[in-house]
């Protein structure tokens, strides 16, 4: 492996590349575009061998050619976020639905209107209910590991569901970090050819995207939910290895910092590392709190989750999303995993549209809660009161 | 049997002579992509495919899109000599709701066989108004009324529209000669890069026909000069159907969907509209004999 301050692109870039895919299909979008500007220069000088880089129409159109061609029994990926990842959303849960594991990373973007290029997680997080994995990075390095053990847990037969690697853009796509690049032979290694037990073949003329009527339907859904089960499992197994060939480990589903607390602070993405320095500097003034990072988000990992919680009377959550109407849509998956314990629970809503959320702001929030200075309940923090004209 | 039994189209239904006409001419050497619609209903439910080839079915508008995925696939795992890539989509999956992805293949030049089958309108939500809904044909959403006559505007050129990309082959056929279709189809797998065939299907239900009259209707769409038989290679006219043409009303009066024209207020001026577009394309494709 070579050490490369690159950026988050190209971290990116250069792991897909390492996966063999056959087919890469995009389209262009802010902060997204130049991962697949990347892959398309690599193509252009013939380093994706024996890979078919498409140009599409539209991201809705990208995702179409994905799953033909997945379903023809070739590797696929394909980058996007935001308003293309909205665009493409029915084409995703058919590909679910037909159990093809295309690989997608989401460089996260808030969604319109109003409209913004900036960073949150509104976008991935509306996909949560259809039937694609969900993991989120902390950094570049992350990222890079994370695109081949993608592949591998998709391409499972126990799993055959697509995934999608999900990197704060700007924060990272734009970010110039040391990298560790991997090795052709690492990977190769790691990561076999794309075999699916089913493909479409003049050989073995199969259906593909038959309509159920409701004597099947159900059949087939939680067949799909089985398979998110089944994928904890096999993640494990396959963050394990990974682990073991590269020497690094990026923890289980969830990666808790340390073994207790009386407060556990939870949050995903680029916020990890500061958060994670913030709970750091808090313990070593004495206080007694653990961090949480939440690496996949679907399946979720409730087991791990209500087990690691235990020892809390408060939990935290920080997360850039919110379900409007309701409350965070992370925060709403965590209450979850503690309903019928005494824990208060604070969800703070932060960073929408690439709000900065400064490390200040992370303290305080934190000693508060742990000083009991705030309700249990959704916060908006680091929001200003405007006026609404129609009021 | 490349499509055969389990499929549960209504009696005298157009598409299976079509598809069947498409598969024989290819002895079911193909990948099939079937946008949503009629043809996906009644041949591709769960435990029921009437497919003897590889059949996908993704979306409605997307059939365009996973065809040009299969062609990349074909190539790069060089297996393009399995078979042709064929689409079958709907006149609303192709002139309406997947026109973008349409275009999207043209232009990126796949090897992909698009065949539309036009029963001009959507008939598997029950006849509402497309793209190819012809003027003055009733439908659900272009009911007919003291107002209005039916639909009012003109039957979208899509044949225009495909030899625009520049693609090397398109034409248009009718399930009225099926020979013809398959003449077409062998032809058409020949250019390498997009196909383009829409195949004229009448539609029992929809169109309100009594099922005997289906082929007898198709004719004399083509003998009125409402459905030009035409072939393109190259963007070059090749080919055209001479007819010794007859009047818009033969066609217009054995329908249901048209019947109104023969007594609402301003069924004569759109009778007038539908004849002048018979001429129209009489002139530009020189159909007269």
């Amino acid at each position: 492996m070579v050490k490369k301050v690159v950026r988050g692109f190209y971290s990116v870039a250069y792991s897909v590349k390492l996966c063999r895919p056959k087919v890469i299909c995009a389209y262009p979008i802010t902060p997204q575009t130049e991962i697949v500007e990347r892959l398309a220069e690599m193509y252009a000088n013939g380093e994706l061998e024996g890979c078919k880089y498409i140009t599409a129409e539209s991201e809705f159109g990208a995702a179409s050619i994905l799953v033909g061609a997945s379903a023809t029994g070739a590797r696929t990926f394909t980058a996007t976020c935001s308003q293309g990842l909205m665009l493409m959303s029915e084409v995703l849960w058919n590909a679910a639905g037909m159990r093809l594991p295309i690989v997608i990373v989401n460089t996260n973007r808030s969604v319109s209107a109003p409209l913004s290029i900036w960073n949150d997680h509104q976008d991935s997080l509306a996909l949560r209910d259809a039937g694609i994995m969900q993991m989120y990075v902390e950094n570049n390095q992350e990222v890079h590991d994370a695109i081949p053990q993608a592949f591998k847990i998709a391409e499972n037969r126990k799993v055959l569901l697509p995934f999608m690697v999900c990197m704060d853009g700007y924060k990272l796509t734009h970010a110039y970090e040391p990298v560790d690049l991997l090795d052709q032979e690492l990977v190769d290694q790691f990561l076999p050819e794309f075999d699916p037990p089913m493909k479409l073949t003049t050989k073995n003329p199969l259906t593909f995207g038959s309509y159920t009527p409701p004597s099947y339907y159900m059949e087939f859904r939680i067949a799909m939910h089985r398979a998110m089960e089944r994928a904890k499992d096999v993640m494990l197994k396959v963050f394990k290895e990974w682990a073991e060939i590269t020497g690094r480990d990026w923890g289980g589903l969830i990666t808790p910092e340390y073994d207790s607390g009386e407060v556990s602070v939870i949050t995903l993405g680029s916020l990890v590392g500061m958060v994670r320095e913030v709970v750091k500097e808090l313990r070593n003034e004495g206080y007694s709190v653990n961090f949480i990072k939440l690496r996949v988000f679907r399946p979720f990992p409730t087991e791990d989750l209500r087990k690691t919680l235990e020892q809390s009377s408060k939990v935290i959550v920080f997360e850039k999303s919110i379900s409007l109407g309701h409350e965070g849509p992370v925060g709403m998956e965590v209450k979850s995993c503690i309903f019928g314990k005494q824990v208060e629970f604070y969800d703070f809503v932060v960073g929408l549209g690439g709000r900065d959320y400064p490390k200040d702001a992370i303290r305080k929030a934190i000693l508060d809660v742990y000083e009991g200075k705030r309700k249990p309940g959704l916060y908006f923090d680091g929001y200003k009161e405007f006026e609404e004209i129609s009021l | 049997m490349y499509f055969g039994s389990g499929h549960s189209a209504c009696p005298g239904c157009a598409l299976p002579i079509a598809v069947k006409s498409v598969l024989n001419a290819l002895d079911g050497k193909c990948f099939v992509v079937n946008s949503t619609g009629c043809l996906e209903i009644i041949s591709s439910q769960y435990g029921k495919s009437a497919w003897g080839v590889p059949y996908i079915h993704s979306l409605f508008e997307n059939a365009a899109a996973v065809a040009a995925g299969i062609d990349a696939a074909l190539e790069v795992l060089n297996r393009k000599d399995e078979g042709h890539v064929v689409v079958f989509a709907g006149d609303g999956a192709t002139a309406d709701i997947g026109i973008g992805p349409l275009s999207g293949m043209f232009d990126r030049g796949h090897d992909v066989l698009y065949v539309c089958l036009d029963n001009e309108a959507y008939q598997n939500t029950g006849n509402q108004q497309s793209a190819l809904t012809p003027p003055g044909s009733f439908t659900t959403t272009t009911p007919v009324g003291k107002l209005m006559p039916g639909k009012l505007g003109r039957k979208k050129d899509m044949i225009s529209i495909a030899v625009a990309h520049g693609i090397p082959y398109a034409a248009t056929a009718s399930v009225a000669y099926p020979r013809d279709i398959i003449r077409k189809v062998k032809k058409a797998v020949e250019f390498k890069g997009p196909k383009y065939l829409q195949i004229h299907c009448p539609c029992v239900t929809g169109w309100g026909l009594d099922s005997k009259l289906v082929i007898k209707v198709a004719k004399l769409a083509i003998e009125t000069g409402l459905y030009p038989i035409v072939e393109f290679e190259n963007g070059k006219l090749t080919r055209v159907m001479k007819i010794k043409r007859k009047p818009v009303e033969e066609y217009l009066k054995l329908q249901r969907r048209f019947k109104h024209l023969f007594k609402h207020p301003k069924g004569e001026e759109v009778i007038k509209f539908i004849q002048s577009i018979a001429d129209e394309n009489a002139k530009r494709y020189g159909l007269d004999l």
